[in-house]
């Protein structure tokens, strides 16, 4: 490409939204000489990698709330760990909550719980497997793709071996459920297993491809001290130390353009900021249809962005705490590791069913964390938050959020109230965040963490539409470098990276 | 439009002009054209096409698909869809133009009547709602098709004008042509346009389904002096062809019904550069059009004077080196033009004017087939282009 479908090395680059990949872009953007500014509409960076104030004196990972997929090479390249990042503790135990005994697992080893010796076996063989699936995905990420990149993605396939390459073929696209009931005995450790392949999408463990979305949590995980904030905090601070400058509470309106090419943005303020290279971290749905407006586009083009699946079907537990929780059967010392609600494969399934209905689930499954267990500057002494991840509430649910909400947190805390009896009376302070509130809080379209499913269909150079799935758009200029982009959301920062390769090479499909 | 409950009873529609069509077409000759019957011929299609270009005819153009856009984004919106900058079209004119999809490939052809402001109709060959509404994404413009909500005539030929005037529309000889005009008709409104697909002096005219009857019995009881004659499709299929008009799915394959990529055409492989304006701003399209500016294009529509009289159906097109270059997609015997006429669609970059060109044309007497190659020249403009199409005020006597 010329270097004016890139822009000359002087020119001002602008990143509409300080999420972590924005900021990414802008540290990587500003280490190559690019004179980079960028604008975040929320009085902090980090967008969906934040930590805030809940309730007087709880602070809460808001948005994302476990680091597992962070791009090892942007935390080195960046130097996070030199600019703020440390962890309050790495490597969680996931432990599967039961009527009885919980089920504690963490990858391939089975610390406790009732499981035979078979699915023991099975486990460590499962667990590998699925270690080197995600390897080969992971390579994956760090490519901006194109045409050729099918063929890297096969051959990589190819290279785990004969044995893998069949195994990955025969279940790549498959539903979890049948692969967790081919395999194993303990109904615990599928239903553990299989909300893998759930969280975060509008899938159940019955729907196609959930093998494949679990390959997305097969990484270790992990707390930021004080908070997701801390990894954007860090990236904030590699971001200005490279020269790039940020500006928070000023939000984006529009994206100005001069004759097929952008020519800055336009702040809700009225303030106009000329740019050559405009990169967004904004979802698709609003960089092309909001941001930018469909009459820019073509027709077609327009239609494809309008059908990116963006519904979100995860919400947001906050809970203040008075006092250490006490959940069934879990010692005071696994408190703080990863807690799970998803006793077995059936429930998980039928907390999936209402949402097909545009109902949300009456005994939802959870992912859970007591961060304040590790770390104590998130709480006041002798109190806790609880985070969770809630599922499945439905973006369009049929009764709307106005009534649900309240009415989901009820069902939610009923769940929680199976296997933390005590749980209810040391609440102090309850916040319910749905897909709608996600959406608004974290100005995400449809409220989806990911920024739109991460599937198979919205995969590689399909994401977020074949013309913008590589980073640059059909507007000379424009670049994405959200999860809406190729690999995805939940903090990996690869998107932000790619697309800053993008920029600076000038690579358009 | 109201979807009649039983509307799965019948799946194809007389016209609103029926009970004058089917009296008038002598040979029961009939096709289907969209959601309705219209007459191939209703007596002689040579008697017919005579009668169009030597005094004038009436064409039931009811079947024609017709859409309605109306808000305030109506303009944005049709120069977001269209090649050409529908701002330059004022209230009361008519424009022909292209739209393409994102490749830049020729979707459909047809024509936009600024009926007034904010309110365009825009009349296409093939089926366009889906396209519309999909294009209408991030506009505010309410698009409805209105096929079924209005009854059209074509009225063609050198005495036209004289009929209307007859018809007591007063000054009509004084509209532009691509130009509409309001009249009363019976109680009801009759909107005239000086459109046509001839090339000939001609109106067409859009009416309530419920005044069809009255409006074509009073055509021809006012026009039986000047010659007025029902005409079928055969005879103006032979009329567009020699103004040079293309067609969709003959002279070009619409590029949403096209599954092989090298089958569609973009502005510039039809000869229609001069609907194509980058300046406009946004367009579907627009972008795969500059790039194949810069680029080339891959084929070329050209006219084809032919050597003979056998008309070049389908005829393979060849290059001096009798190297396979091209096929034809309309061909005819051209009464009016005394010549051979075609239209054929060449590879870049040949039917430059003064190619040498052959057509291999196939024909049979008496059911013995021959074969011959027959010499082209590539010539440009329509083929039969009379003044009395454009002069102003138009002939009304």
């Amino acid at each position: 490409m010329t270097e004016t479908a890139t822009g000359s090395a002087n020119s001002r680059v602008v990143i509409v939204g300080g999420g972590h990949n924005g900021l990414v872009c802008a540290a990587y953007l500003a280490r190559a000489g690019r004179k980079v500014l960028v604008l975040e509409a929320a009085d902090q960076v980090g967008g969906a990698a934040v930590t805030r104030e809940f309730a007087p004196g709880f602070r809460v990972s808001s948005g994302a709330h476990l680091l597992h997929v962070l791009d090892p090479v942007v935390a080195r390249d960046l130097g996070l760990a030199s600019h703020g990042l440390s962890f309050a503790r790495s490597g969680l135990d996931t432990v599967a909550l039961a009527d009885g005994e919980p089920l504690v697992l963490n990858g391939a080893e089975v610390r406790s719980g009732t499981v035979s010796a078979a699915d023991r076996a099975t486990l460590a063989e499962y667990v590998a497997r699925q270690r080197r699936y995600a390897a080969v995905l992971a390579r994956q990420h760090g490519r901006i793709p194109a045409p050729w990149s099918l063929a890297k993605f096969a051959f990589d396939i190819r290279r785990l071996g004969r044995a893998d390459m069949r195994e990955l073929l025969r279940v790549g696209t498959m539903p979890l459920y049948d692969l967790l009931e081919d395999r194993f005995e303990s109904a615990q450790l599928k239903g553990a297993l299989a909300l893998d392949g759930v969280l975060g999408a509008k899938l159940g463990p019955r729907s196609g491809q959930t093998f494949f979305t679990s390959l997305q949590r097969a990484g270790a995980y992990a707390l930021p001290r004080g908070g997701m904030g801390t990894v954007t905090g860090a990236l904030a601070v590699a971001a200005r130390a490279a020269g790039a400058e940020i500006r928070v509470s000023s939000p984006v309106a529009k994206l100005a353009v001069a004759g097929d090419r952008m020519a800055g943005v336009v702040l809700a303020s009225g303030e106009e900021i000329a740019a050559d290279i405009v990169v967004s971290n904004a979802d698709p749905k609003t960089t092309f249809l909001e941001l930018l407006g469909a009459q820019h586009l073509d027709a077609e083009f327009a239609r494809r962005v309008l059908h990116f699946r963006t519904l979100g079907c995860a919400a947001k537990l906050h809970l203040a705490l008075d006092g250490v929780p006490e959940f069934r059967g879990v010692p005071a010392a696994r408190l703080g590791e990863r807690l799970i609600v998803a006793p077995d494969l059936g429930y998980v399934e039928a907390a999936f069913n209402p949402a097909k209905y545009h109902e949300f689930s009456p005994a939802p499954v959870l992912e859970i964390t007591i961060p304040s267990v590790h770390d104590a500057g998130l709480a006041p002494a002798g109190k806790h938050v609880l985070s969770a991840v809630v599922q499945y509430a439905p973006y369009d649910l049929a009764e709307g959020w106005d009534t649900g909400r309240a009415r989901f947190l009820a069902a939610t805390l009923d769940a929680l109230a199976r296997f933390a009896p005590t749980l209810r009376r040391q609440i102090l302070n309850a916040e319910l965040l749905t897909p709608v509130d996600l959406e608004r809080e974290f100005r995400i379209t449809g409220g989806h963490w990911h920024h739109g499913e991460l599937a198979l269909d919205q995969f590689m150079m399909l994401r977020p539409v074949p013309g913008a799935a590589q980073y640059a758009t059909p507007v000379g200029g424009l670049f994405l470098c959200g999860a809406g982009a190729h690999p995805g959301g939940g903090v990996m920062g690869s998107a932000g990276r790619n697309a800053a390769r993008a920029v600076l090479t000038g690579s358009r499909a | 439009m109201t979807i009649p409950r039983e509307h799965y009873l019948q799946a194809v529609f007389p016209t609103p002009f029926h009970p004058r069509t089917s009296a008038a077409n002598t040979l029961n000759a009939w096709h289907r054209w969209r959601d309705y019957t219209v007459a191939d011929a209703y007596f002689d299609v040579a008697l017919e096409y005579t009668a169009l270009r030597n005094a004038c005819t009436v064409f039931d153009l009811s079947p024609m698909t017709k859409h309605l856009v109306t808000g305030p984004d109506a303009l944005a919106f049709m120069n977001r869809l269209v090649t050409r900058d529908v701002a330059k079209l004022k209230p009361g004119r008519v424009g022909y133009t292209v739209w393409c999809d994102d490749a830049g490939q020729v979707v459909d052809d047809g024509t936009i009547f600024h009926l007034r402001d904010h309110v365009y109709r825009l009349c296409s060959q093939e089926r366009q709602l889906d396209w519309l509404l999909g294009s209408a994404l991030g506009f505010d413009v309410s698009i409805t098709e209105e096929t079924h909500d209005v009854a059209a005539l074509a009225l063609q030929g050198p005495t036209s004008c004289a009929v209307l005037k007859r018809l007591g529309l007063a000054g009509i000889e004084t509209l532009a042509p691509f130009g509409i005009r309001g009249y009363a008709f019976e109680g009801g409104d009759l909107t005239v346009s000086r459109t046509g697909f001839t090339g000939d002096l001609g109106y067409e005219l859009w009416i309530d389904p419920e005044l069809a009857v009255p409006l074509w019995d009073r055509l021809f009881d006012v026009g039986r002096v000047v010659g007025v004659k029902p005409m079928g499709t055969f005879a103006l299929e032979m009329s567009r062809i020699e103004a040079g008009f293309i067609q969709a799915g003959v002279d070009f394959l619409p590029a949403d019904r096209a599954i092989r990529a090298d089958r569609t055409r973009s502005p510039f492989e039809l000869d229609l550069e001069w609907l194509v304006d980058f300046k406009k701003g946004p367009f579907t399209g627009r972008r795969a059009l500059l790039e194949e500016k810069a680029r080339g294009s891959r084929y070329r529509l050209v006219k084809l004077d032919v050597e003979g009289n056998k008309p070049a159906k389908d005829a393979f097109i060849y290059d001096r080196r009798r190297r396979n270059i091209g096929v034809v997609t309309s061909s005819m015997w051209s009464p009016a033009a005394k010549s051979n006429i075609a239209l054929a669609s060449v590879q870049m970059p040949y039917g430059t004017p003064g190619d040498e060109l052959w057509a291999e044309i196939y024909y049979q007497k008496e059911l013995k087939w021959s074969r011959f190659m027959a010499r082209c020249t590539v010539v440009e403009g329509a083929f039969y282009n009379p003044p009395r199409r454009r002069v102003q005020p138009a002939a009304d006597c």
